[in-house]
């Protein structure tokens, strides 16, 4: 119970903080648009080109943004030295670990929800029936990017070239998960059943226990550095 | 039989790289008591406090608080000591009521919100309690710093410059508090610069030097004059 009310107040912080400062949540959708004329113009209205690398496409939207959002992470906590104010809150760290997570899941969910609906738009996309499939891709390849890339991000915070280090420690990391979302993608995009990518969903959940186990059990040292 | 020591620390040696820090600091602090240290920028004194407070951890020698060895138990240190260091710890886009709610719930006190108005009431920034952090003064941040210290009900307080930034009604609060806060039997160790008010809670004076202590006297055996004498001597350096 303690423990779920220390991972609970660090998602009311974090999003009460975003809530009103709107820094990343901005930078965010501003970059998702962007990316988006970007393919807009680079694809042509090819239907056909259009539905082979969609799925693609869209990681790559997502991999983009997850990776300007989690970086900042920890920036906040920077402010003040309140960093140092976590690491001396007694108490397991992972829950302050954990209540990352959830804050950086909700951000980047959202985020997602918008880039799929414009991409739906921008690219005359019919994704109705594909929703729910593609709600469990985007549910389990979002968590496995965010619970390593939470991580990552602490693992960076004090370092200086931390813009530079994030990226490099989390796009290999993140090669079995992003292989099974695209793949996963594609084949509910194009109508085939869950059944069908059964192996890859089962990939991604595993990534994402893994993943979410390794945060959970590392972030104490990570945070005391 | 005088009590345990709140505050031990014995041959601590401190190196960032090959600079030397701390160069064999031993020091006792006990409950009810208050230990000034001074010094020139470098001395040693954040250094100590930091080590004391489980952000570093020492090169050599040992660090105790409340018989808790700072190094090998950290957490339970965590749980008796308060920090006030040159960061105030807040968050700038919360409410000074929601800063002090986050540090409570993190640390695992239950606390409700009248305790949080309380403390927020004796640092008299209940005014402000709603007021987002951005728009207090350096000198209301400084005092939500010692809110959330004092919400924490520390056994040991580790200050850093605790009056920095502080008017001299906030000074007056923040001495009568610490008397009450030894009195009730708490240690404190303080580094300061400050050779006035600051000193009055002190029962003893350490002064730095190199990384090592270079004068260690109870600061009723010396007058303002003497100790800026002193000071000076050790520092090369004047208050």
């Amino acid at each position: 119970m303690r423990f779920a009310r220390r991972a609970w107040i660090v998602v009311w912080k974090d999003l009460t903080i975003e809530g009103r400062s709107k820094e990343t949540l901005n930078a965010l959708l501003f970059f998702s648009l962007l990316l988006l004329f970007l393919f807009q113009f680079a694809l042509g209205p090819d239907r056909e080109r259009l539905a082979s690398v969609l799925p693609g496409l869209l990681w790559l939207g997502f991999i983009l943004s997850g990776l300007l959002g989690l970086g900042r992470t920890f920036v906040g906590e920077r402010e003040n030295d309140c960093w140092d104010g976590l690491r001396l809150a007694p108490g397991d760290k992972s829950a302050i670990y954990l209540g990352k997570l959830a804050g950086n899941l909700l951000l980047m969910l959202l985020v997602e929800t918008t880039l799929l609906a414009l991409f739906a738009v921008f690219f005359n996309v019919d994704i109705g029936p594909a929703a729910p499939g593609l709600a469990l891709v985007v549910g389990l390849g979002t968590i496995g990017l965010a619970a390593i890339g939470t991580l990552f991000a602490a693992m960076t915070a004090q370092v200086r070239a931390r813009e530079l280090l994030f990226p490099v420690l989390l796009l290999p990391v993140q090669v079995p998960v992003l292989l099974g979302t695209v793949k996963a993608t594609e084949a509910v995009l194009l109508g085939e059943p869950l059944g069908a990518v059964a192996h890859w969903l089962r990939l991604l959940a595993a990534a994402d226990v893994v993943y979410v186990a390794i945060g959970v059990l590392t972030f104490d040292f990570i945070l005391d550095g | 039989m005088a009590a345990d020591p709140a505050v031990r620390v014995i041959d601590l040696r401190k190196a960032f790289g090959t600079t030397l820090v701390l160069d064999g600091i031993s020091l006792e602090v006990r409950p009810g008591e208050a230990v000034a240290l001074l010094g020139a920028n470098g001395a040693g004194k954040t250094t100590l406090l930091k080590i004391l407070a489980t952000l570093w951890r020492p090169t050599r020698g040992t660090a105790t608080v409340a018989g808790f060895d700072c190094a090998r138990q950290p957490e339970r240190v965590r749980e008796r000591v308060g920090l006030v260091a040159h960061g105030t710890l807040v968050y700038d886009d919360l409410t000074a009521l929601e800063n002090l709610r986050f540090w409570s719930v993190l640390s695992g006190a239950t606390v409700g919100t009248s305790d949080l108005r309380d403390a927020l009431a004796a640092v008299e920034l209940e005014p402000f309690a709603d007021e987002r952090v951005r728009s207090l003064s350096a000198g209301m941040k400084r005092r939500l710093s010692l809110a959330r210290v004092v919400l924490a009900r520390p056994e040991v307080m580790l200050l850093d410059e605790p009056s920095a930034g502080l008017d001299p009604q906030g000074k007056k609060w923040l001495e009568e508090y610490l008397q009450v806060f030894k009195a009730r039997g708490g240690a404190i160790l303080m580094a300061t610069h400050s050779f006035g008010r600051g000193l009055n809670v002190a029962d003893r004076i350490v002064i730095l030097a190199g990384g090592r202590i270079v004068l260690e006297r109870p600061r009723t055996t010396l007058t303002p004059d003497e100790l800026a004498r002193l000071y000076a001597l050790h520092t090369e350096d004047g208050p």
